[in-house]
C-alpha cells in the first residue's frame, strides 16, 4: 500500500492523516513534501496521525526525526498522533519514543500545541 | 520446518528491496513464524537489502545483489550479498547514543541485530555478505549477535 497524507485544520493545528508505509523511497519523498508545503505556507503546528501507517522502515524513522527537526528549526512543533503498535515499538527500541511528543488522543493533542 | 533453499539474484534498484521483503515474509510465514516474527524477518531483509542496494552496490546497474533463503531443521538463515566495496563496520555509529538519537540515517543494522537471533557480516573488497539467523520457536540462541 503506498502512502497519502491528506490535511486539515483544527484550531491552528494541521492534522497530517498519513496512511500506508513510510519506507525508503515514495513514502519517505511524501512525507518530507507535505512537511515542507506546510512549513512554506507557515504551518508550523504538525500534528502527524500515523493511526493508519502500518509499516515504517529506518528510512522512515528517519523521515519522522527529519520532519520532528525540521519543523522545530523553523521554530513550530511536530507531534505524533495514534501510533499503531509496530511504530509504538520501533521507536521504542531506537529510543525515539521519548524524544517525540506522542499523543493518543486528537483533542488532548491539539490543546498541547502552544 | 523441513529443509528448503531458495535464491534470488536481484537488480540494484528499489524494486529489489520490496521484491526481497516479499519473499521474507511468505517464506517466514511458510516456515511457522508467527505474525511479528514474520515482521521482524521481513523488516531486517529489507533493511540489509536497502544496504546492499544503496550503500553496497550504490545503485550500479551492472551489479547484482544475492538472496538465498535456506531452512534448516532448527532456523531460517537468510545470506543477503552486494558487490561493493565492503561495508566498514568501524564506521557503523550507535544509534542509540544521544549524540545520534536525532540522526536521520543510520539504524538499519541496529534494527536488523533487534529483530534476527544472530546476525554475522563479512565484509571485503568484493562485496559485503550478510548472514541472518531466526530460530524456530523456542530455539534461542546463547548469544544474540555475533558480527565478524
Amino acid at each position: 500500500m503506498s502512502m497519502k497524507c491528506s490535511n486539515r485544520q483544527v484550531d491552528g493545528v494541521t492534522i497530517v492523516d498519513c496512511s500506508g508505509r513510510i519506507t525508503l523511497g515514495e513514502g519517505s519523498v511524501i512525507l518530507r513534501d507535505t512537511v515542507r508545503e506546510l512549513l512554506s505556507k507557515g504551518q508550523k503546528k504538525i500534528l502527524l496521525n500515523l493511526a493508519d501507517v502500518n509499516y515504517i522502515d529506518s528510512s522512515g524513522i528517519g523521515e519522522l526525526v527529519s520532519a520532528f527537526t525540521t519543523v522545530r528549526n523553523q521554530g513550530g512543533e511536530l507531534k505524533l498522533l495514534n501510533l499503531t503498535k509496530k511504530v509504538h515499538d520501533l521507536l521504542q527500541i531506537t529510543k525515539l519514543y521519548t524524544v517525540f511528543d506522542v499523543k493518543d488522543e486528537e483533542a488532548a493533542a491539539v490543546k498541547a500545541f502552544s | 520446518m523441513t529443509d528448503h533453499r531458495v535464491s534470488y539474484t536481484l537488480d540494484s534498484t528499489l524494486e529489489t528491496v520490496d521484491s526481497a521483503e516479499e519473499a521474507a515474509s511468505r517464506i517466514a510465514a511458510e516456515s511457522g513464524f508467527d505474525e511479528d516474527e514474520v515482521m521482524q524477518i521481513s523488516m531486517a531483509v529489507r533493511e540489509a537489502a536497502v544496504n546492499a542496494v544503496l550503500h553496497g552496490n550504490a545503485y550500479d546497474p551492472g551489479k547484482k545483489v544475492s538472496v538465498d533463503f535456506e531452512r534448516t531443521g532448527h532456523d531460517l538463515v537468510i545470506t543477503i550479498r552486494d558487490q561493493g566495496k565492503g561495508l566498514d563496520l568501524s564506521k557503523i555509529p550507535d544509534p542509540l547514543a544521544p549524540e545520534n538519537l536525532l540522526k536521520t540515517s543510520g539504524r538499519g543494522i541496529f534494527l536488523i541485530r533487534s529483530f534476527m537471533d544472530e546476525v554475522h557480516i563479512h565484509p571485503s573488497q568484493t562485496g559485503t555478505e550478510i548472514k541472518l539467523v531466526k530460530h524456530v520457536h523456542g530455539q534461542t540462541a546463547g548469544g544474540k549477535e555475533a558480527s565478524q
